[in-house]
């Protein structure tokens, strides 16, 4: 019975070390052959996966971008904590963008059937677009822009493909306000402007959350496509010159850094989303 | 002139192709500082009475007049406990009451409205939970909450869509008293509506039947001429209670006969928390709508 209790614990763990197992073994290892003398005859990786780096390569490498997560030695070339918080920036802003464009798009959707008819189709045509689709045509909307074209192509790919959790859940949330509240607010004889701060926000809000959440995780889903191609400094933007570095082990630094973050904001919002569900 | 009369109003539901005439010939009457009590089965249509009357449901033909004048739409001065009580979960007691008192009398000062909503909590005897929300209340006590906005709002009459309707029997008891010691200070206009005609009797001055639906209609008046203050434990020892009561009951099951058509629903507090869109969400926590049925007890003072 007592493992029972540490099942929490002991599996995911026991998990990890099979993924982990499984990846050493597939990966390569570099075998060095000398000659009597001590001179290096041939080097040469073999494994079934020869250039994935192993385990061991990838810690001695990544050592330095960890044990010094804000150091910054050049532009392309920083601790992986400051790549992090440049990405993080730049999501914040497209996020935002998203948010704040996206709500009230969802309140008209849901509020107005012929508002919906008419756009509803359009949405769910632009909703499975890639971002790797959006990002040239926002460098190209941005020309102008020069120097910043780069960023702002960022912020727009991000804002457009983030933004449809939060449209759909605010519309869903909306049409779900139950005839019951508005029966109140009916009632009492109040004003367009106050149903809609004092009953129709409100009971939205949850709805809203979801969509805020789900939006975040696509926003940080966005930001390494968009840095890549916009070779930005950020985690997305290090992973790809290190890619072209050859520098095969900090695409897999860069990997676990994305996913570890991923999972910490949508913790995050999925705190605060309780938070306002249990209010209710 | 009567102080609420609807006359030959009739109300049917279309939705898509399917048409549903809920309500026909319907004509009442009802003085000022009048207690009645419209009994009906389940789904027989009483909530899309009282709400001919509130306004919120318009009638196909005929009129709804309130001292003379068409009902044209909802309005405080028809205050109306919700047969789900509809609080705003996301809202105090106290809010919930202030609501209503800040949009109904604006020109009041702060303090004289929150001495009023405050006066209303206690009357209610919900003081010690002013400031818990709904979820946080058992049915009891949300109804409570819900009388409270009503009378807050000072309404011309007060009508009531099957108030107790979600209540056990013994919270049912003690609040039908409650309502009436409330109700015998000012004598309130007030409509009840019930599917409980002992509850009907006890209450009213006057019941009325309404006949099973489709196509319901109300029945001829009984008087209650039962003295007040009533006691539900001494009436069910009177005779007359017990012989209007058989009256009432054997014209609901006759006009009922004479259709051959029932509907039996079940009774159910809707869910407080709006559900989510995403059911299922992974690596989310297991975070779901507060159900009914996990509703706290409740303590009730029986004085
Ligand atoms: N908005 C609506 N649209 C279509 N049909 C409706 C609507 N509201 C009510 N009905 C139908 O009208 C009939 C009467 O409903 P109503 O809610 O008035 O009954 P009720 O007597 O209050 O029932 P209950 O005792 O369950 O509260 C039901 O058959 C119901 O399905
Ligand atoms: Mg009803």
């Amino acid at each position: 019975m007592n493992t029972k209790k540490l099942d929490w614990l002991i599996l995911p763990i026991l998990g990890l070390a099979i993924v982990l197992g499984s990846w050493h073994a597939l990966a390569g290892k570099k075998v060095v052959t000398k000659d009597a003398q001590g001179e290096i005859v041939s080097e040469v990786r073999q494994g079934a996966i020869p250039a994935l780096p192993n385990i061991v390569e990838t810690w001695d490498s990544c050592k330095l971008y960890i044990m010094e997560p804000f150091a910054k030695r050049g532009e392309m070339d920083q601790g992986i904590l400051r790549f992090t918080m440049y990405s993080l920036g730049l999501v914040a802003v497209g996020y935002v963008i998203a948010l704040v464009v996206g709500v009230p798009i969802g309140f008209f959707l849901g509020l107005s059937p012929t508002f919906a008819k008419m756009f509803d189709p359009l949405i769910q045509i632009l909703r499975p677009v890639s971002p790797l689709a959006w990002l040239p045509l926002g460098l190209v909307m941005f020309l102008e822009a020069g120097k910043e074209a780069g960023t702002l192509a960022a912020l727009f790919t991000i804002a457009i493909c983030s933004m449809w959790p939060t449209v759909l859940n605010t519309a869903v949330g909306v049409r779900a306000v139950p005839q019951d509240y508005l029966n109140v607010g009916r009632v009492l004889k109040l004003s367009r402007t106050k149903t809609l701060f004092k009953i129709l926000i409100p009971a939205t809000l949850p709805y809203m959350f979801t969509g805020f959440r789900l939006s975040l995780g696509i926003a940080w889903l966005v930001i390494v496509a968009a840095e890549m191609l916009t070779g930005r400094p950020g985690v997305g933007g290090f992973l790809w010159q290190e890619y072209n570095a050859l520098i095969y082990e900090h695409i897999i630094l860069s990997i676990i850094i994305i996913g570890l973050v991923g999972f910490v904001l949508d913790r995050l919002m999925s705190v605060v989303e309780r938070r306002f569900k249990s209010a209710l | 002139m009567a102080f609420l009369e609807i006359k030959d109003a009739s109300k049917t539901y279309t939705t898509g192709k399917t048409r549903t005439e809920v309500l026909t010939d319907i004509n009442l009457e009802i003085n000022e500082g009048e207690f009645v009590a419209i009994v009906g089965y389940s789904g027989a249509g009483k909530s899309t009475l009282i709400n001919l009357i509130t306004g919120l449901v318009k009638t196909d033909t005929g009129s709804v007049l309130l001292e003379g004048k068409p009902v044209t739409g909802p309005g405080p001065d028809r205050g109306i406990i919700f047969q789900n009580y509809s609080l705003l979960p996301w809202l105090s007691v106290f809010e919930n009451i202030a609501l209503a008192v800040d949009q109904i009398f604006p020109d009041w000062t702060a303090a004289k409205r929150r001495e009023h909503i405050e006066s209303y909590i206690a009357m209610v005897k919900l003081t010690p939970a002013r400031d818990k929300r709904p979820h946080e209340l058992s049915g009891g006590m949300r109804q409570r909450v819900s009388v409270a906005r009503t009378l807050a709002m000072n309404p011309r009459i007060l009508l009531m869509d099957e108030p107790f309707g979600a209540l056990d029997a013994l919270t049912r008891g003690t609040l039908q008293q409650e309502t009436l010691q409330i109700w015998e200070a000012d004598k309130k206009t007030v409509v009840l509506i019930t599917n409980d005609p002992d509850e009907a009797i006890l209450m009213a001055d006057r019941v009325i039947p309404l006949t099973a639906g489709p196509r319901a209609t109300l029945g001829p008046s009984i008087p209650i001429t039962l003295p007040r203050p009533r006691n539900r434990a001494e009436l069910n020892e009177n005779y007359d209670f017990k012989q209007i009561r058989a009256e009432v009951i054997d014209y609901l099951l006759k006009a009922t006969d004479r259709r051959k058509s029932s509907i039996t629903k079940a009774l159910v507090l809707p869910d407080i928390e709006p559900e989510d869109v995403n059911k299922r969400r992974f690596l989310g926590p297991k975070s779901r709508p507060v159900r009914r049925s996990e509703i706290k007890q409740e303590t009730v003072e029986t004085t």
